[in-house]
């Protein structure tokens, strides 16, 4: 069998579903929305991640329609959207609150969409009850919201906003209120459904653990601008800025001057005297142009003493342990002052780990470990 | 906070006595048999029974209903509409004038409101009568109903609105199947304060009611103006009965169905 | 279009039911005494040249030299300011007690509170007509405890006006100092005892100053509508009673001097602004306050 990779926005010959064409967006004096241009395909489920206040949610609202761009053109399948209003829009939103409402049970909060349209009784009925279904919901059909857990009323939300099959659905912080646990859970529950109804999910969220659980790209948002959309695995592995880097995950952020060393290799340096750093880019970088070299601290190795085949090795000592469970994160103070992160599984038991507070240690890694970064 | 100071207790007691005692009294002595309203001389029900047969009381109280019914009918809709108006309009022209006239009303004294109406019927030459004591009431009661709705309204979840539009509902559908619904009891609070407000009203009513139609408390003040009676104590005490029971009950059920809500919730946390 | 006539149908109602009937009181205030119908001079159909000449400030010029009417302002401000003192005096400690009282009984209390709004403010005044005549029922408990010898004489006093005040409206002042003190953590009262203040101490510079907006607030909601009272001072008042509400009813209806009763609405409307305005002030700041 042979099951090519889902990657439509690799294919020239693709269409995206929704397609922002130099969208911005202005309350007054502030601009939530700089110049935005995206293009977002059918079956994807994107993840628009970043703090609050970036322009995440704002641009979430200009899809759902309750809100209008300042300049620029939404398309949905081709068509400008921009002058439809929500009720006339293909697309459905899952509020952050959930916003069920309170007066009706469960069946009647889903059947609502169906209900403004034209659809015949019987067939509401059937679609009420595939929904109820697909949510695991049947036995909860006559329950009010305010009867039923948390958990159960995300669910209703998103049986709700699924009910219209709409051609996108938009996500607000849909795992925000609830518990740690169960939005474990329900992560795995939403990419499920996601894939069983075949519908394009746009999910806004400020977590990125959750962002890289269920995306197929993330857009990493910063101040009403795009830092960078790939896949989950591009954005860790090879962010192309040092914000998107520092913030998906945990790095060590190294600032110096580069000076090329041949075959995609180039020398960081970092102040007079000090042994430059190897790192690979296959990025082009000019002599003396100023960069940053990111390293995760799992890719750090850290050893008593220095070895013998690492690409770059520093001289520090342990100056705090950050003991995780599963994980030990190191951190070391270098002669200069800098401190790295490094991190070790925890394979031995506690009593028994390498080094301790105050340990003069090496921190190494490799040429590759690292991605080299111009801004 | 398990146990009361002897001080709190004290005012606690001495001010509900305040509140309750001479309404009690004049509850006890309606049943009094002596003319003489301050002398109790064994329990009677005949001033109720004369009541009764009072026409002229009848006639201002059916009169007095009816303003009330239709003011407080007419102030709802127009408060509700006044205060999704305020709350939810944004700018418009003019705003500032109309919040002012929204609010002014509840701090305006009687007097004033009464007599300037009244020179405005003069003025237009409406004959005073139901009509004009009924556009009096609604035009200060939809101001209280416009408080008390904008105030639910402040606190209602706003994504509630924007999920039915999101389902495809026109805003005025949004409105009737989702807001409206919510708001409710607020809706309905506001329409007992409407026609509470019309049923107790004298000074406005005394402005504007003419020799055609005139309601109890103008009735109730000519009467009283002369002195206690034994007469008024009793149509006080059935006054007094209604409301007590209406209020009652009516925090009864918001009591029990807030209890309820409670309930659900503790139990749907605990099944999950 | 739909949003336009939502804003219209209450904005006009109000304009045309609420703001052109001041209009025609301020332009009556300006208007003379006419043995006509309507009994005023001049008006529209005189023309307009003719109808602005004919206006002038002699009603004012008129409450300004009859004592009667400055001397009702004075009392009027006077009573609503005694009355609102009183009546902070009796509804403060019972507003605190609420607060105080175990969590399952605030609701009943508070709907307690509550329910004389709910009850005419007619036949309250009117109960107390009862209890305070010459045979009522206070001087019966009185000359029966042989506190007294004689009956005092409270019925149609400015006594009996307070009273009455204090009565009606204590509801509006306990519940916002209720409110006020409701949110009052008290923890705060502890600290400050556990940091060296008496009891008394705490009280006055602690939990005052924290109910201060509800003071103020019911201190406004109690003052305004009894500077304009009627009802009280006709019912419980004496002749020698004078408040401008009553001053003015009797213009009106008794004398028929319309230009007249209108002036004192106009003045007593200029009186009101200033405590309106610093009511405003204190909700709009604590409504800041609260978000």
């Amino acid at each position: 069998m042979n099951q090519t990779v889902f990657a439509p926005w690799d294919d020239p010959k693709e269409k995206p579903l929704i397609r922002f064409k130099g969208v911005t967006k202005r309350f007054g004096d502030f601009t939530a929305i700089d110049d935005l241009t995206l293009d977002i395909y059918e079956r994807e489920f994107f993840a628009l991640l970043g703090p609050s206040g970036c322009g995440k949610t704002t641009m979430m609202r200009m899809l759902a329609g309750f809100e209008n761009p300042t300049e620029g053109v939404i398309e949905l399948s081709g068509q400008n959207i921009v002058p439809v209003p929500p009720n006339k829009r293909a697309v459905n939103m899952m509020f952050q609150s959930y916003a069920l409402f309170p007066h009706l049970t469960v069946y009647d909060n889903i059947a609502f969409g169906l209900r403004r349209g034209d659809m015949p009784k019987h067939d509401i009925a059937d679609r009420v009850d595939e929904m109820l279904k697909l949510t695991r919901l049947e036995k909860f059909a006559a329950r009010k919201p305010h009867q039923i857990s948390g958990g159960q009323r995300q669910r209703v939300a998103l049986a709700r906003s699924l009910a219209k099959a709409p051609k996108l659905l938009l996500l607000d912080e849909p795992l925000g209120a609830l518990d740690a646990k169960l939005r474990q859970a329900t992560q795995f529950e939403l990419v499920d459904i996601q894939e069983k109804t075949g519908t394009t999910f746009v999910i806004v969220t400020h977590d990125q653990e959750e962002a890289m659980t269920v995306a197929s790209r993330v857009a990493v948002m910063d101040e009403g601008r795009i830092m960078q959309v790939a896949t989950p695995e591009k954005i860790y592995e090879a962010p192309n800025s040092s914000y998107v880097a520092d913030f998906i995950g945990d790095v060590n952020i190294l600032t110096g001057t580069v000076k090329p060393a041949g075959e995609g290799l180039y020398q960081v340096h970092w102040s007079e005297g000090r042994e430059p750093n190897i790192a690979a880019s296959d990025k082009n970088f000019s002599e003396g142009q100023t960069c940053h070299l990111a390293v995760r601290p799992e890719k750090i190795a850290i050893s008593a003493d220095r070895p013998a085949d690492a690409d770059n090795a520093l001289q520090g000592k342990v100056l705090d342990i950050a003991y995780l469970g599963n994980l030990s994160t190191y951190h070391v103070e270098l002669q200069s002052g800098k401190v790295i992160k490094a991190q070790t599984a925890n394979t031995r038991r506690v009593s028994r780990r390498s080094f301790t507070w105050e340990d003069p240690v090496w921190v190494s890694w490799t040429a590759t470990a690292g991605v080299l970064l111009d801004r | 906070m398990t146990k009361m100071s002897w001080f709190n207790v004290t005012s606690i007691t001495l001010g509900f006595a305040f509140l309750y005692l001479p309404m009690v009294i004049l509850v006890i002595y309606s049943f009094n048999a002596s003319q003489l309203v301050t002398v109790w001389a064994g329990f009677s029900t005949k001033w109720y029974a004369e009541l009764l047969q009072n026409e002229a009381f009848l006639d201002a109280a059916w009169v007095t209903l009816q303003v009330a019914v239709m003011s407080s009918t007419i102030a709802t809709l127009l408060g509700t509409m006044a205060a999704y108006v305020l709350v939810r309009s944004g700018r418009f022209w003019g705003r500032t004038l109309f919040s002012g006239m929204i609010y002014a009303p509840l701090v305006m004294p009687e007097v004033i409101t009464g007599l300037s109406l009244l020179l405005l019927f003069i003025g237009i030459g409406l004959d005073r009568g139901v009509l004009t004591i009924v556009l009096a009431h609604t035009t200060f009661s939809m101001c209280y109903v416009s408080v008390v709705v904008s105030s639910r309204l402040m606190t209602f979840d706003q994504s509630l609105e924007e999920a039915a539009l999101d389902l495809g509902c026109s805003s005025f559908d949004a409105f009737r199947l989702v807001t409206l619904p919510i708001i409710a009891p607020a809706v309905i609070s506001g329409w007992l304060l409407a026609f509470t407000l019309s049923l107790d009203d004298l000074v406005i009513a005394s402005f504007t009611a003419g020799p055609s139609a005139t309601t109890l408390p103008i009735k109730i003040f000519s009467a009283v103006r002369l002195g206690v009676s034994p007469e008024i104590n009793a149509l006080s005490t059935i006054m007094i009965a209604i409301v007590a029971v209406g209020v009652i009950s009516a925090s009864l059920v918001s009591k029990r169905n807030s209890l309820r809500i409670q309930r659900d919730e503790q139990a749907a946390a605990r099944a999950a | 279009m739909k949003r336009a006539a939502l804003i219209a149908l209450p904005y006009l109602w109000l304009l045309a039911l609420f703001l052109v009937p001041f209009l025609i009181v301020l332009k009556i205030s300006l208007s003379d005494t006419d043995l006509a119908i309507p009994p005023y001079t001049p008006t529209l159909d005189q023309g307009l040249r003719a109808f602005i000449d004919g206006l002038d400030f002699e009603n004012f010029a008129f409450l300004a030299s009859d004592d009667l009417y400055w001397k009702a302002y004075l009392s009027s401000l006077r009573i609503a300011a005694i009355s609102t003192v009183l009546t902070l005096m009796v509804g403060y400690p019972v507003a605190y007690a609420m607060a105080r009282a175990p969590e399952e009984w605030r609701a009943t209390l508070m709907m307690l509170v509550i329910l004389p709004f709910w009850t005419s403010f007619l036949i309250r005044v009117y109960a107390w007509m009862g209890i305070l005549s010459g045979e009522g029922f206070l001087n019966q408990f009185l000359l029966w405890t042989g506190v007294i010898a004689e009956p005092l004489t409270i019925l149609n006093t400015t006594t009996a006006v307070y009273i009455g005040i204090v009565y009606t409206y204590v509801p509006f002042m306990i519940l916002p100092i209720y409110a006020a003190l409701d949110r009052l953590d008290a923890s705060l009262i502890e600290a400050a005892e556990d940091l060296g203040c008496s009891r008394l101490k705490a009280f006055w510079l602690v939990t005052v100053p924290l109910s201060k907006n509800g003071i103020i607030a019911g201190s406004f909601l109690v003052f305004i509508p009894a500077l304009g009272e009627f009802v009280i001072p006709s019912l419980l008042g004496g002749s020698k009673t004078l408040m401008i509400g009553k001053v003015l009813w009797e213009e009106f209806f008794n004398n028929r001097d319309w230009p007249v009763a209108s002036a004192v609405a106009v003045i007593l409307l200029l009186i009101l602004i200033v405590p309106i305005i610093l009511f405003q002030r204190n909700q709009q700041r604590q409504s800041e306050a609260d978000q």
